[in-house]
């Protein structure tokens, strides 16, 4: 087995800010993203049809391709014990090809449930150029302690 | 995409056919493919997530009992393929949101908001079924993308032993382009 060295709770602090990640988008972005969701909405992968009938100026990044980045970001940081429990986003305007897309998160709080699990919230931003095309805010668990693992957590113990 | 932050309410003038839609359970369907493998994997790779979760057998075992999908993969197993034999036409997901854009003859539309939570893990093998729950629906608003309305959809998901492994709240924005916009 691949030897893991769990975040616990105790080692985040209310203030703490994820390392960036940047990642320049391209058209192959996009529709890699459409269809790893099956999203087959033109949108996302013809130039013509969101230009001439969306009235935007590219295809661009899908819905669940976005929530992808975005656990890919949060697990980057937490490992695999790391289990996202909630993501709530607001997409302000599109992410293009030829954008450059920084992810950005502080922690904003932390929290043991009354069942024992430890949370993290986290404000995350997926901006370009310095500005939020995306906004979210998400619940992680963590382990409290390096025998604890949130996945084993089930029915009325896992409270997302 | 385009937000001038929606608050989607009820409106008083919502026609009755649509308002009685409102939170009643609409298209349960069980997809008719299982979680496989190749889906976790080529969703990873769209955004190089290496979680050894996803990548690692002994580590997928040791940590969540055996092999997962991303959680953020969970609307893809609500989806339909592209085509399928005796299928015709464009074959949709989240078909209240189309019948929506139908029935008010806003032929574009978009997502603003999107809330994902996470319950049982998907696991590889499972059958997922969903239900669309349509909540709200707002009045006429013109944005810098046209004239339309902001409406809110619920969809729910279930494995094959019943249990909930996930909820979705998707904000969409129907609308018609205006000569300017």
């Amino acid at each position: 087995m691949t030897t893991v060295a769990p975040l616990t709770l105790d080692q985040i602090k209310i203030g703490d800010e994820l390392p960036p990640l940047s990642h320049a988008v391209t058209a192959t972005t996009v529709i890699l993203g459409a269809i790893a969701a099956r999203d087959w909405r033109p949108m996302h992968h013809d130039h013509h049809f969101a230009v001439e009938r969306q009235g935007v100026r590219d295809i661009f990044l899908n819905t669940p391709n976005q929530a992808a980045w975005f656990e890919r970001y949060l697990t980057d940081w937490t490992g695999p014990t790391g289990r996202i429990g909630r993501v709530v986003f607001r997409m302000n305007s599109p992410v293009f090809p030829g954008d450059t897309m920084v992810y950005t998160a502080t922690v904003t709080g932390l929290t043991t449930d009354a069942v024992g699990c430890g949370w993290v919230t986290l404000d995350v931003a997926l901006t370009v150029d310095g500005t939020a095309r995306t906004t979210c805010e998400a619940r992680v668990a963590v382990p409290t302690s390096p025998d604890d693992n949130p996945w084993a957590r089930r029915g009325e113990r896992w409270v997302p | 995409m385009t937000s001038p932050s929606p608050s989607p309410s009820p409106s008083p003038a919502l026609p009755d056919d649509v308002a009685a839609l409102i939170g009643v359970t609409q298209y349960e369907k069980t997809a008719d493919f299982p979680v496989e493998q190749g889906y976790v994997w080529t969703s990873c790779a769209s955004v190089s997530n290496g979680n050894p979760l996803y990548w690692d057998p002994d580590v997928a075992a040791a940590v969540t009992g055996g092999p997962i999908s991303p959680p953020s993969l969970l609307s893809a197993y609500a989806r339909p393929h592209y085509w399928a034999p005796g299928a015709e036409g464009e074959q949709l997901s989240l078909q209240v949101h189309f019948d929506l854009k139908a029935r008010f003859g806003l032929p574009e539309a978009i997502m603003t908001d999107n809330t994902n939570v996470f319950h049982e893990p998907v696991r590889v093998g499972d059958f997922i079924t969903s239900r669309q729950i349509l909540r709200s629906v707002g009045p006429e608003k013109r944005t810098k993308l046209g004239v339309g309305r902001f409406w809110v959809i619920d969809v729910e998901y279930h494995n094959q032993r019943g249990a909930l492994v996930g909820t979705e709240s998707y904000t969409g924005y129907g609308y018609r382009r205006e000569a300017n916009s």
